[in-house]
Formats: C-alpha cells, sequence, structure tokens
C-alpha cells in the first residue's frame, strides 16, 4: 500500500514536469487561434527559443537573460508567422510548418557553427539555471500523512517555471474571457467582420494574440533547456508542440480544459515511461508505444466528434480583407 | 488568395515564383554568411556534390524518385483543397506493406510476382492510411491538416512497435527486418546499365525513377482528363458549386486521400525494393515533409513537380558534400533552405504580386483591358 502511494506520488511528480512545456504552448495556441490564427509552428518556436535561451545563457551566465532572448526569439518567429498570413494573407499551415522546419534546420546549423558539439550548447552549471524552489515549512509538513507528502513531493520542489506554467493558465483564461482586449480577440476568430465594422483593427488584434502565444512559447523553449534541462540537444522539442496542439484541440480551445488534456498527456507519457517491462495482471506488458500514441489517437476520436464535438473558432484559418 | 488576373501568366507562373525561390537562396546565403563561411563556395560544393562526382546524379535522381512521389501526393489533395500533411506517415506505413508482402511471400513465390506485389502493398497500405482522414474530414467534419499530423505520429509508434517488437529478424539488435530474398527488388540501374554493356557509377538509382516518371504522366491524365480529375479541381475551386453540379464531395475527398496516400506510399517502393531491400526505421527522412515544398513550389502540376523534386534531390545530395568540404556548415542546412523555400514560395507566395503589378501597370497598363 505504501509503495503504491510512493508509486502514485513520483508519476504525479513527473506528470508536471512533463506537462509544463505543454501547458506553455497549448496556451499559446489558444491565443493564436482564438484569434484566427491556425498555429502549427508552436513546435518551432519552442524549439527556436529553447536554442535561443540556451546559449544566450551560456554566453552571459544570467538565465534571466536566456529567458527574455528566448521570448524575443520566439515572438521575432511569431511576427513572421504574422507577416506571412496576416499582412500577406498567406496560408497559415504553410507558414508554420515552414517555421517548424526553419526551427529545426536553424538551430543544428547554429549550434554547430557557435559551438562545435555536433548541435548541441555546452552543459550549463547549475547557477545558470532556473533550479527547483523549496517551498517553507516543508520539514514540519512532511510529518503530515498523504498531504503532507504530496506537498513535499509534488506541489513543492519544481522550478519557478513550472509555477509559471499554472500562472499562465489563469492568465489566459482571464484575458480570454474576462477583459475586453479577450472579448475582442474571441470576436476576431469568429467574426472579423464585426469587428471590424465596430472600428477596431483586426490586423493589430491578430497581431498583438500571435506575440503573446510567441511570449508563451519562449517561456516553453526556456523550461526545456534552462530549467528543466542544462542545455540543447538537437531536436530536443520532439513533438512536444503537435502534442500541446493536440491538448489545445482536446481542451476544446478553452483554457482550463486544456490544462487537464496537457496533465492528462503528461501523465500517459510518465506511465508509459514507469510501466516499460513490467507485467499488469491481466493485460502483460504495456508497449511504451501504445502511451505514445494515446494523445494523438485521444485527439482523432475527440475531433471525429465521438466524445463531444471539438468546434474551432469560426473564423480559424481564413485571411481576413476588407471588403472593396 | 490566387493568381493574379492584372499581370500575364508568365510572370505571375514564370517570374514571380523564380523570384520568391531566387529570395530564399538569398536569406540562406546570408546564414552562411553569419556563420563565417562563403555562400558562393557552399553553392558551387553543392552543385558540384548534386552533379559532378561520379555516380553523383544518380544519387541526385534518387532522391528525386521520393520527392516526386510525395509531391504528387501533396499536389494531388491540394486540388481538392486539401491539405495532406501525412506524407511522412503514409509512406511510413506503405513501408510496412511492402515488408509484409515480401517477408509472407518470398520464401514461396518467384522475385518477379513478390515484387509487383509488393508495390501494391505499398499503395494500398499508404491509401489505406490516407483514407482514415480523408473519411474522418468527409463525414465527421474532422480538420484534415490536425488528423493527419495527428496520424503522422500513430504510424511512427505503430511502426518503432511492430519494428522492434514483432517483425524484428530474432536475434538482431537494431530494429530491422531480415533481408528480403534476393529475386525480390527493384534493380539499380547502373547495374542494369551493365547488362546492356554501359559503363556506369554506383548510385541507389533504381527502376523506381522510371514508376515515378510513368505516376506523373498518369497524374496528369487524372487530374485534366477525366472526368473525376475535373470533379477534383471542380472541389478545389468551390465546394458549394461542386455540390450543386452533383458531384459527390465527400467521396470524392475519401478517393483523393486514398490515391494521395497510395502516391506516398510508393517512397516506400524506392527505399526498401530499390535500396534497403528491408524494412527499417526510420527510412522516411522526412521525404514526407519536403514533399509540401515539392508540391507548393511545382505548383501542384507534374511538370513543375518533377523540376521541383530535381532541386530537392540535387539540394539533399549536394547537403551531404557540405559535411566533407565544411567544418561549420552541415547537411542540416538543406533543412534551413527548405523551411526558407516553404516560407517564400507557400507563404508569401503572393507578397511579390502587388509590386509586380504596380510595375507592370506602370509601363504596359492593364493587361486585360490591353
Amino acid at each position: 500500500m505504501l509503495e503504491s502511494f510512493q508509486i502514485i506520488i513520483s508519476l504525479l511528480d513527473s506528470t508536471i514536469r512533463i506537462a509544463t512545456p505543454l501547458i506553455f504552448c497549448a496556451m499559446a495556441g489558444i491565443f493564436s487561434e482564438r484569434s484566427g490564427i491556425i498555429d502549427i509552428g508552436l513546435e518551432g518556436k519552442m524549439l527556436l527559443s529553447a536554442f535561443v535561451a540556451a546559449t544566450a545563457t551560456f554566453l552571459t551566465g544570467s538565465p534571466i537573460f536566456g529567458l527574455f532572448a528566448a521570448i524575443l526569439m520566439s515572438c521575432s518567429a511569431s511576427l513572421i508567422h504574422g507577416f506571412a498570413c496576416i499582412t500577406n494573407k498567406g496560408d497559415q499551415v504553410i507558414s508554420g510548418l515552414a517555421i517548424n522546419i526553419l526551427a529545426s534546420g536553424l538551430t543544428i546549423t547554429l549550434g554547430i557553427a557557435l559551438f562545435s558539439r555536433g548541435g548541441q550548447t555546452p552543459p550549463l552549471a547549475s547557477e545558470q539555471r532556473f533550479m527547483p524552489i523549496d517551498f517553507p515549512f516543508l520539514d514540519q509538513l512532511s510529518f503530515v500523512p498523504v498531504f503532507g507528502e504530496l506537498f513535499v513531493e509534488v506541489i513543492s520542489g519544481h522550478n519557478i517555471l513550472v509555477y509559471l506554467s499554472v500562472l499562465a493558465v489563469f492568465f489566459t483564461y482571464y484575458v480570454i474571457f474576462k477583459t475586453r482586449f479577450g472579448l475582442r480577440l474571441r470576436a476576431v476568430g469568429e467574426k472579423p467582420e464585426a469587428v471590424d465594422t465596430a472600428g477596431i483593427s483586426v490586423i493589430k488584434m491578430r497581431y498583438q494574440s500571435i506575440l503573446i502565444a510567441g511570449m508563451l512559447c519562449g517561456l516553453a523553449g526556456a523550461y526545456l533547456s534552462i530549467a528543466h534541462g542544462a542545455g540543447f540537444g538537437r531536436e530536443m522539442s520532439a513533438g512536444k508542440g503537435y502534442i500541446a496542439l493536440a491538448a489545445m484541440i482536446f481542451g476544446k480551445w478553452n483554457p482550463i480544459p486544456t490544462l487537464f488534456a496537457c496533465l492528462l498527456f503528461g501523465f500517459l507519457e510518465a506511465l508509459g515511461v514507469r510501466l516499460e517491462g513490467v507485467e499488469l495482471i491481466w493485460i502483460g506488458e504495456v508497449p511504451v508505444q501504445v502511451m505514445q500514441a494515446l494523445p494523438y489517437v485521444l485527439t482523432v476520436v475527440l475531433l471525429a466528434g465521438f466524445i463531444g464535438k471539438a468546434r474551432a473558432p469560426g473564423a480559424i484559418g481564413v485571411p481576413y480583407s476588407k471588403e472593396g | 488568395m490566387s493568381d493574379s488576373n492584372i499581370i500575364p501568366k508568365w510572370l505571375s507562373v514564370g517570374v514571380i515564383p523564380l523570384m520568391n525561390l531566387f529570395l530564399a537562396f538569398c536569406v540562406s546565403g546570408l546564414f552562411i554568411f553569419f556563420i563565417g563561411e562563403n555562400p558562393f563556395r557552399a553553392i558551387f560544393v553543392m552543385i558540384k556534390g548534386a552533379f559532378y562526382y561520379p555516380g553523383a546524379i544518380g544519387y541526385t535522381l534518387y532522391y528525386t524518385t521520393n520527392f516526386i512521389f510525395t509531391g504528387l501526393a501533396v499536389a494531388l489533395a491540394f486540388h481538392a483543397r486539401l491539405f495532406n500533411i501525412g506524407g511522412e506517415g503514409q509512406a511510413y506505413v506503405g513501408g510496412l506493406g511492402v515488408g509484409l508482402v515480401c517477408l509472407i511471400f518470398d520464401q514461396h513465390v518467384v522475385g518477379f510476382l513478390v515484387t509487383i506485389l509488393a508495390i501494391l502493398g505499398s499503395v494500398i497500405f499508404g491509401a489505406i492510411w490516407g483514407i482514415i482522414p480523408g473519411y474522418l474530414q468527409a463525414k465527421r467534419g474532422s480538420h484534415i491538416v490536425i488528423t493527419t499530423i495527428m496520424f503522422n505520429f500513430i504510424a511512427a509508434a505503430l511502426m518503432v512497435y511492430l519494428l522492434v517488437n514483432v517483425i524484428i529478424e530474432p536475434g538482431q539488435m537494431s530494429p530491422e527486418t531480415r533481408d528480403f530474398a534476393s529475386g525480390v527488388g527493384l534493380v539499380q540501374i547502373h547495374i542494369l546499365a551493365k547488362y546492356l554493356g554501359l559503363e556506369m557509377a554506383m548510385s541507389p538509382l533504381n527502376l523506381s525513377f522510371i514508376v515515378a516518371l510513368i505516376v506523373s504522366v498518369g497524374f496528369w491524365f487524372l487530374v485534366w482528363r477525366t472526368k473525376f480529375g475535373y470533379e477534383v479541381r471542380s472541389l478545389g475551386h468551390s465546394e458549394t458549386a461542386a455540390i450543386y453540379a452533383g458531384i459527390k464531395v465527400s467521396s470524392t475527398i475519401i478517393i483523393v486521400m486514398a490515391i494521395s496516400g497510395g502516391l506516398a506510399g510508393l517512397v516506400a517502393i524506392n527505399e526498401l525494393l530499390g535500396v534497403h531491400n528491408k524494412l527499417l526505421l526510420g527510412f522516411t527522412a522526412g521525404y514526407g515533409f519536403t514533399g509540401i515544398a515539392v508540391a507548393l513550389m511545382g505548383r501542384n502540376h507534374p511538370v513543375g513537380i518533377f523540376l521541383a523534386s530535381l532541386l530537392f534531390g540535387a539540394l539533399y545530395q549536394g547537403g551531404t558534400e557540405l559535411d566533407f568540404e565544411f567544418s561549420s556548415i552541415t547537411r542540416e542546412m538543406v533543412l534551413l533552405i527548405q523551411g526558407l523555400i516553404i516560407l517564400f514560395s507557400g507563404a508569401l507566395a503572393y507578397m511579390l504580386n502587388p509590386l509586380m503589378e504596380r510595375i507592370y501597370i506602370k509601363y504596359y497598363g492593364n493587361y486585360n483591358n490591353a
């Protein structure tokens, strides 16, 4: 009994670690897509900012500087996306795909040119990273049964970006549903003509939304290379941007359900790693690939309307042109 | 957005795409320059690597073959205004078709027949991986872009599982099947040339290239010379018009995705029947994604797709040469160039239109009123 409790605790702990970049990216996706801009480029933006975060931190020694460099990089990628599909009315999927492929090539090429380490950045020392924060009163709380352990192992002891990701969810919820800016943002994604008639610039609204998305992706990238990891490795985003996209759809473009989708997908991955080589009663060994494929399968099933309908914003993917 | 009708066609279909390509190469050159190498030397090395060395052209055409298949796959879907990002997964699962046919039959049936069946296997398995997203789009309204992305990942997981646990050669460490029997496979062109008394440098170029050319002609005929092709293009222009014209939209979507997936699946015959002679992990190596760039550059026409495939074939083969000649640029540079081409030829395809229109009107007046 005690042992299985320990297993659950450690599973929840790794769930949170895995889910953090997904949460940032999925919130970024919500901002972008709620304003009508498809964002396939989450993956590439995260990869680019992970590289820039590690590089800037290595060169300056300051993770704070690395974090801002990452956000700047990710926002620049957002601006390219915006220039292509808002200003020039290009295809949003193609533009996002271009950013992803560009990110793969650029990070490896620059990494090799700068550091000659096969695309990796040099490892960062612990003072150059965002390290785990221990909450106060840990010693006293650890004696409390169940809750104490949960607090010490699961809630406490993560780096600052993990806590920021939770804040990002509430930020997203608040901005999108409780502010005038959010109301306009949703309107731009559903019926841009209406917003235009009200004298608000659709172009400006959409640029603002994708810039916020850029900032959030920057945080995800920085988490990968200077908080969770200690340096950049090639292709280190490893499809997380696409899982985040799936989580956003799974959460039906709503921040709170999306948070739970991210946690679910994170939990599935943690469970998959945990179950590797373990014989389960009745089922036998569950291949790790089943767990890897499950988020995608679930998203396909959901999108097909078998578990409630996921409806995308009305004007998504359509460039806005004024009449006449 | 579509091609401008203010300027003549040779400008909008000929000059502007070339200018977009030129821009993509300029930006790539800037990156090489910032890294501290000479961009012109890099181009020279790549051209030499792609065409000059013995066997280089063979390698270039071998890559070209893959890109023709995936480019046509993406292009057919584009004609119906469907965006099939799933070429990578469809090619991968197509490989499963080849692998299964060969592993089951190659000990009992003559090689020639097994090869034919294996080609069919690649098409059918690729088609299945295209039909499911097609069905979900047509009947359940799931967005094809998202579904095909998801199916790429599902294919990857499926293939790793099968190769690691099920069809791996017993006693083998790396996830590969056993070699197919010796009579199975598509013969390489340099071996064929030897039979004809010609001396050719060794390269992986094989009969799949011929298949690709035949399929290209078939593609042209299907899209521009058949009733089905007409329906596909009508659907691509306007779904409402297609419905009023009595075209069955959902079955057209499903058939288009089946053919598209089958075309992508053919990558497996070039890779597995032509070169590796077994099924192995990750043989698709991003060819499915490159197909998107190829279709965009080739403007969804087989001739354009052939030229774009040739360009990408040369980039891939020339890119490997970068590894040997430079210490600071590697073949990943090609990914960067590919990303820039997708950006300029795809997402920013119409960026130059207003500028060209202004210049044209200034000097020649309006083309349509003339």
